[in-house]
């Protein structure tokens, strides 16, 4: 089986986020891009996959800067092929209808029978990579999966509904999956590993082409949410604030 | 439906789901400021009977067929796309689910319409109507106008409670012509029932729930041992429960439960969207995480930032004093 995995990267949501006073928008300059975490899923479920049934992973990024590392991890991990898509506009972010014609063009020459992303990404606006790229391609899109099971060429998945319930759905291939969490946490490599792969493996650069415009709805501003209410902070020393909380826990008549 | 807003109402086995409620209330706030109808589009099989329930609606067009029982992403994909092609709304309000989020998208790319995610209100200003998202984890409220002449947008709850779109009035019903559904590379086999478990974590009074900032799987132990003592269980967020951590049934949130207990004590715990959907009716929420611009502090009732691998094991051994 073959398998495409892009990868987007999204704003570390660890580090502050600040609103840039002169757009209204998100500010990128000090913002760390890392990957986004359902992607980091989909690649452990396309690498699963290929262990059971052989067949390649080619893990895919737009160059938002410092994609490097994330792409030779992957190829440490187990991917086959890595590539880098280069365009002269991405540093502003790349929306995700971009995202999806340009990953378009890229895959054009590639055979695969599956392509696994995330079911969303933190920073989606326009929809979400994997149904727009699904639509473009003309396959079908089936997300919130979590397990990818293949018998005999069908492809059987399964798709969570709230509380725990899942429905099982076949999926003729070639399509596109959204993985909500794969069958075992993300795998871990170590960094000599990375390392190795940094000097043997070799990123297939290649340049984004031309697209055309598509309609969008405009963001006219951002901001940080302001909340009505706010918790009733509570600071001190471990022992300080342990204190204080049970004194609220026996308030709200919790604890005796 | 054209010009109207129309609401892709949600079924999951045979009962309208709370989210299509919730953008029944977002489609009404829509209807009435720009002053036209609003449609609720119900597809299933024999789900006429469930149209009483949308009230909300002005009118309720069906599409049945027996091969349309189940959800099944591309068959729904279809039909949805071959009726609001042959008459377009303005607006087209899909649930941000596992429903919607496979359609939406789909459905705006073949109709050439943009498509807003993550919506958490709407609102109509000066006959303009606006969205208002909530993104990178809640972290962000991102706003503008829903364009013309049609815009798709996906529906978060939270922005609004499932009881604002259950209004007690009787809609118009009307059958639309069923497109042809055969052929759909997406089939459904069946219901995998959730695991069946001891602990029930939404009829627990006393929860104490993990995140990501308890940081490694030891620490897991700190929270079982303050929910020994205080007489509840330990639940957890999803990526708690993706990293094996914390078996699936204890997971609160969208994907996982929807809790109600007394007091929710939040441990590490961001407070993303997708995980607050599981706690709107805690009683007592306390949050422990050491960000103080997590989200979770807009909801819990009190906070602080004190490092929880140090505070979890000074309460557990106050209260055992107590």
């Amino acid at each position: 089986m073959d398998i495409i995995v892009p990868i987007k990267f999204v704003p570390d949501l660890v580090e502050e986020l600040e609103i840039d006073d002169s757009t209204g928008l998100l500010d990128r300059t000090f913002v760390r891009m890392i990957p986004n975490e359902l992607d980091e899923h989909a690649l452990e479920q396309a690498l699963l996959l290929k262990e059971k049934q052989g067949g390649t992973v080619t893990v895919i990024t737009l160059d938002y800067g410092d994609v490097d590392e994330a792409l030779f991890t992957a190829k440490a991990k187990g991917a086959d092929r890595i590539i880098k898509i280069s365009g002269d506009d991405f540093d502003q972010g790349v929306d995700n209808h971009a995202t999806t014609a340009i990953l378009q063009q890229a895959i054009s020459d590639i055979p695969f029978d599956l392509v696994l992303t995330g079911t969303q990404a933190v920073d989606d606006l326009d929809g979400s990579v994997g149904p727009l790229l699904a639509a473009r391609l003309g396959l079908p899109y089936v997300g919130y999966i979590v397990r990818v099971a293949s018998d005999n060429g069908t492809l059987t998945v399964a798709k969570e509904y709230p509380g725990g319930l899942t429905a099982e759905i076949d999926v003729t291939m070639p399509a596109v999956l959204g993985i909500q969490a794969a069958e075992k946490p993300p795998r871990y490599v170590v960094t000599s590993l990375v390392m190795e792969a940094m000097k043997s493996a070799t990123i297939d650069e290649q340049g984004a082409g031309e697209r055309a415009d598509e309609p969008l709805a405009e963001v006219s501003g951002m901001a940080i949410p302001e909340s009505g209410a706010h918790a009733e902070m509570i600071a001190g020393d471990a022992q300080e604030v342990a204190e204080a909380l049970i004194g609220v826990m026996r308030e709200k008549g919790i604890v005796g | 439906m054209k010009d109207d807003i129309c609401v892709v109402v949600e079924t999951l086995r045979g009962e309208v789901t709370d989210t299509t409620f919730s953008m029944l209330a977002a489609g009404r706030e829509l209807a009435n400021g720009l002053n036209t109808g609003l449609t609720a589009l119900l597809v299933g099989h024999e789900v006429q009977g469930l149209a009483q329930n949308l009230g909300a609606a002005d009118k309720v067009a069906c599409i049945e067929s027996s091969a349309l029982v189940d959800f099944n992403p591309e068959a729904y994909l279809r039909v949805i796309a071959e009726c609001l092609k042959a008459e377009p709304p303005r607006v087209v309000l899909f649930g941000s689910t596992a429903m919607g989020t496979d359609l939406a998208c789909g459905i705006a790319m073949q109709l050439n319409a943009p498509v807003i995610t993550s919506c958490r209100t709407v609102a109509v200003e000066d006959g303009l109507p606006t969205y208002a998202c909530l993104t990178c984890g809640g972290k962000i409220v991102a706003q503008g106008p829903i364009p013309g002449p049609m815009c798709v947008v996906i529906v978060m709850p939270g922005g609004y409670k499932a009881e604002q779109g259950r209004i007690d009035k009787t809609p118009a019903v009307y059958a639309l012509a069923t497109p042809a559904v055969d052929g759909a590379r997406t089939v459904f086999n069946q219901y995998i029932e959730p695991e069946v478990t001891d602990v029930d974590i939404t009829k627990e009074s006393i929860l104490v729930s993990v995140g990501r900032g308890i940081q490694n799987q030891d620490n897991i132990e700190l929270a079982e041992k303050l929910a020994a003592v205080l007489g509840g269980v330990v639940s957890g967020s999803r990526p708690v429960v993706d990293q094996g951590w914390l078996p699936t049934p204890r997971m609160v949130g969208k994907s996982g439960k929807m809790v109600k207990p007394k007091l929710y004590l939040a441990v590490g715990i961001s407070g993303a969207p997708e995980h607050l959907e599981g706690i709107p009716e805690a009683e007592t929420m306390i949050a422990i995480n050491t960000d103080e611009k997590a989200p979770i502090f807009d909801v819990a009732h009190y906070g602080t930032t004190a490092d929880a691998v140090e505070l979890l094991p000074a309460l557990t051994e106050k209260l055992k004093q107590a």
